[in-house]
Parts: C-alpha cells; structure tokens; sequence
C-alpha cells in the first residue's frame, strides 16, 4: 500500500489515550482526569431539544447556523460585551469550538506560517495549526507566572513567518485567567507585528476571582480576532457539539467556506437547545459556577494540604499542582497513583513539555468523590516520600 | 451582594443540599477557617434562620404506608387576625405538615399526612371543618409522589456516563 498522510502520520497521538485505556479496564476509581462537566444538561435545555425534534426541525439549517441562535449570541455579545458583531455574516455556528478552531486556522494560514501557542494548552491546538499546513512554536509558561504568558515573551518568539497568536483563558489544563492590562500588552504585540489573535474563550464563564476579559473588545484587537466560544462548559452541553465563531467579515466568509464544504452545518436538533439556553439556561449557569467555585476552594486546600504545591486557578475547571516534590515524572506519578491508589488525573506533559512536572486534576467531579480522592492522593504521596526518606538514609 | 453575606449564602446553600456536611468541609468549601465556619452556623441556627436538619425519606420503599392529601380550605377572615389565628390552630395538629394562605377560591391550603385514608377523612371532618370560621374544605388525596422538596423520587439517581479520562 502507498504511505498515508505524512502530515497526519506524523502528529503525536494524544498523551491522554495511553491512560484512557487502562482507565477503562479498572474498577472503583475516582476520575480527576474528565474534561467535561459532570452536570447533566439542565432540564430546560433537553427538554427543548426534544419539542424541537416533536415539531419536526430535522432538516439542514443555512450554513451559518440557525439565524434566531446567531441572532440571540450577537445579542449576548453585545450585552456582555458591548461589542457588535453583526448575526448575518460575522457569526458563525460550528459543530463545538473544536471544529471552530480547525476552520479558523485552515483560514488564517499559508504553508510554513507559525502560529505561536502558549503552553501548555489544550491538546488539539498544535495538531490543528499543523493539519492546515502552519508550524504550532510553543512558548512555555510556568507556575510561577501563574501560567499566564507575557508580552515579552511573544515578543521575543515572532519571526517573520509568525501569522497568529492562539490564546485561550480561562486555561486548560492551568485554570489560568489573565488581566486586562496583561491581555492588552500581549494584544499590542500582535497588533505591532500584524498577528492575528485567536482566543479560545469557551471556559469564559468559569472564572472565579476578578472578572473575564474578551480579547476582542480590547484597543486594536477587533479587526484582528477571532473570538471562539461555545456551550459546552458554561452549560454542561459537551455532547451536543456546538461552539461558534465571532469575527472580521471577510474572516468569516473564509470559515464558511470550509464549513459549508466539510460540515454543511451543525445538527439543528443541538442548535435548537443551544439556543434555549442562551435565551433560558441563565440561572443553571450560575448555579454550576457557584458549585465549581466551592470545589476549587476544596480541592486545592486538599492539594496543598498533602503538600503538592498548587496555584488557585482562577477559572475553568482544573488544578494544576506541581508534583515535582515527589522526585516522580508526570507520567510516573499518574501511573503509579492510577495503579497504588486508583486516583485518576492527567500527566501534564500531555499539554506540552513544559506541563511536565504537573499534573491536571479536574474538579468537575462531586463533592464526596474530591474529597476521597485527596484522602487517596495523601496516602499515596506519603508512601511515596517515605520510600525516599529511606532511600536517601541508605544511601549516607 | 457583599462579601459576608455571599459566604452566609454560600454556607446556607450547602447545608440545604446535605445537613452533614461539617465546619470542616464548609470551610473547605468557602475558604474560610474551620472556627468561622462553627460561629456562622451557630449564629444561623440560633436565629432560626436555619431552622433544622431533617431527612427526605422515601416511605413507600421503606415500606411504610403514609397517605398524603392537599386539604384546600375556606375561612373567614377576622378583624385584626385575618387569617393567621385559623392558620397556627390548624397548623397545631401532628397531622398537618404544611399550611400555606393562597390565592384564588380557597384560602388555605392544607397538607396533611396520615396512616390510612380513613385517619385523615376523620381529621378533615372532624377536626379540620369543625373550626369556628371554617365555611369549607376540598381534600386531593394524593396519588402518587414524584418529586418532593426538589428531589425526584423512585429515580435510580444519575450515573457518570462520562469517559473517565478526557482532554
């Protein structure tokens, strides 16, 4: 047979799956390792989607999405934000922001351009600039900047084949936010060197302490963004897959265009709910913050408390600590723990080298369950430290 | 909302989704110290803000029968009293588990809890018609009980469908 795709050949597979597998094989675990909320979809949101299917909406919609769910975003923009994007041809509805981000980097780059990536970051942002031909240039961050990236920093890694600046705060997996004067220098950057600014806000709703800045309401960002968010996490929607984009006209007609020919458009039936829950889902959402918000607290005082050093995110729903302590790598740690204690977390390098050292505990998981799996992690830690204490003993 | 009382909110709502939850746990929760947990809860308690810890029991599983009925009553009002002295008299009885003063044709809606259909038809003609100012009732026995103070019933409860590790 002839060689499949160089270019798909060549991306790593996910650092996660490795775990994922052996996850699945065991029993009585407690899961920090789940990217999604453990909310079921509130009521009102299901119960739309079914009227919806009960009247019949089965068909196609126009490519863009429905125009009620593109008007009601723009209307939330607008209200939230203060800032306009026109429903006709500046939303675009896509199949959860996933597919958003694919759109948006098969739009913005040429072969050979450099998209720059704070890390670490979500696991699908490098493979995606590298499917649509670009070179994903890591800057790494670390706990001691609390994860957030600095204008410098981007300053120092634009070259003359840097095209765009892929952001996304609230982080995955940090829990980073970042301020408003941070966020604008870092605009300043792309806007001094003509970057286009992708920023992933689809954890914006999760932020705890200060208040979330939309990169595209900032002094010269407009023209240059493509605001990316969707439904998943501030509604507990992951399965229904929609996400949408906010853009620059001619931006968006691109995106279209690859949507149109790829995706046609996202299912009606997850459309309809979406749209109950912008006009509707209010109350739920801040009533799932509220519950993360206590969680945050409890699990990080938990972490710290066994004496894995852990910054307090400030948003999405993970802690991040460090488990350097321990003398283990990220992937010893989550694998020995996984085994010893049957904790569940994810290895931090499995978001760019510079996560090693980290490891992701999600949140998104019930009170009882946090509160037995740090019972779980202290044994082990303990173990694991006295182990050495007798290791380092012998060795004198 | 101001700092304290968002937390006292806060403390509230967590104690209102389990009673057992401890200082301890509230504090971790709230990011407050355990003591300032302790004191914010006695303070509540004791002005009766939290007014007790009870359990949600399903009887019918227990296999205990308890007949419930909306007992839906007209009164008189009285000068001075309006409504509240009929209100606490009837709310007296054991049988009686909620009292609510409603709008529309009736005026208060009565809920009463019994062992048998037979115990709570005597209690309503009895006791409940028999009070001076009561012109009239309207009993609803219920049928069957699907959801009660916010928790569904006979559900097996929500499993995790979720992959157990995601990115």
């Amino acid at each position: 047979m002839k060689p499949l795709s160089n270019v798909v050949k060549s991306a790593p597979p996910s650092g996660i799956r490795r775990f994922f597998d052996i996850v699945s094989q065991m029993h009585d675990v407690i899961s920090f390792g789940v990217g999604e909320p453990d909310f079921v979809t509130p009521w009102r949101i299901r119960e739309a989607c079914i009227y919806s299917l009960e009247q019949g909406y089965t068909n196609y919609t126009s490519n863009y999405g429905l125009l009620e769910l593109r008007q009601a975003i723009s209307r939330f923009l607008e209200s939230r934000w203060g800032i306009e994007y026109n429903p006709e041809n500046q939303v675009l509805i896509t199949v959860g922001v996933s597919e958003a981000l694919d759109l948006a980097m098969r739009t913005l780059i040429n072969p050979g351009d450099e998209v720059l990536i704070p890390m670490p970051c979500y696991v699908s942002y490098a493979p995606c600039v590298t499917f649509a031909g670009g070179i994903p240039v890591a800057i790494p961050t670390t706990a001691e900047n609390g994860f957030r990236v600095s204008a410098a920093q981007i300053e120092a890694a634009v070259t003359s084949k840097t095209k765009a600046l892929l952001i996304s705060y609230p982080t995955n997996p940090t829990g980073a936010t970042i301020s408003r004067a941070e966020l604008q220098a870092v605009i300043d950057v792309a806007r001094r060197h003509d970057l286009y600014v992708v920023s992933d806000e689809i954890y914006d709703r999760l932020t705890y302490e200060g208040t979330h800045t939309c990169a595209a309401t900032l002094e010269g960002a407009y023209e240059r963004t493509i605001l990316l968010n969707g439904f998943s996490k501030a509604y507990a929607m992951t399965g229904w897959r929609i996400g949408y984009a906010a853009a620059p006209v001619e931006i968006i007609e691109c995106m279209m265009k690859v949507h149109q020919y790829t995706m046609l458009c996202a299912p009606i039936m997850s459309q309809m709910a979406a749209l109950e829950a912008l006009n509707n889902g209010e109350a739920d959402c801040e009533e799932m913050v509220e519950e993360y918000n206590r969680r945050r607290k409890l699990i990080v005082s938990g972490l710290n408390a066994i004496g894995l050093e852990c910054n307090m995110p400030g948003g999405a729903f993970y802690a991040f600590p460090s488990i350097r302590s321990t003398g283990l790598t990220s992937d010893e740690f989550t694998e020995k723990l996984l085994f010893e204690e049957k904790v569940a977390v994810v290895p931090g390098n499995a978001f760019g080298e510079c996560g090693e050292g980290h490891v992701r505990c999600s949140y998104a998981t019930g009170v009882d369950q946090i509160r037995e799996g740090i019972d779980r992690m202290a044994r082990f830690v303990e173990r694991i430290r006295s182990n050495n204490g007798r290791t380092a003993a012998l060795r004198e | 909302m101001d700092t304290s009382k968002k937390l006292t909110k806060d403390i509230l709502k967590i104690l209102e989704q389990d009673a057992r939850t401890t200082p301890a746990q509230i504090a971790a929760l709230t990011g407050i110290s355990e003591e300032q947990a302790a004191a914010e809860i006695k303070r509540l308690e004791e002005e009766r803000i939290i007014v007790r810890y009870k359990t949600l029991v399903d009887w019918e599983k227990a296999g205990k029968d308890i007949i419930y009925a909306f007992i839906d009553v007209k009164v008189s009002p009285s000068r001075g009293v309006g409504f509240d002295d009929v209100a606490e008299r009837i709310a007296r009885f054991p049988e009686v588990t909620s009292v609510y003063l409603v709008s529309g044709e009736y005026d208060l809606r009565v809920v009463v809890a019994g062992g048998s259909m037979q115990e709570l038809a005597f209690f309503v003609s009895e006791k409940l018609a028999t009070i001076d100012r009561v012109q009239s009732t309207a009993s609803h026995f219920v049928l069957k009980r699907y959801k009660v103070d916010s928790e569904l019933l006979g559900g097996r409860g929500v499993e995790d469908k979720r992959l157990a590790i995601q990115p």
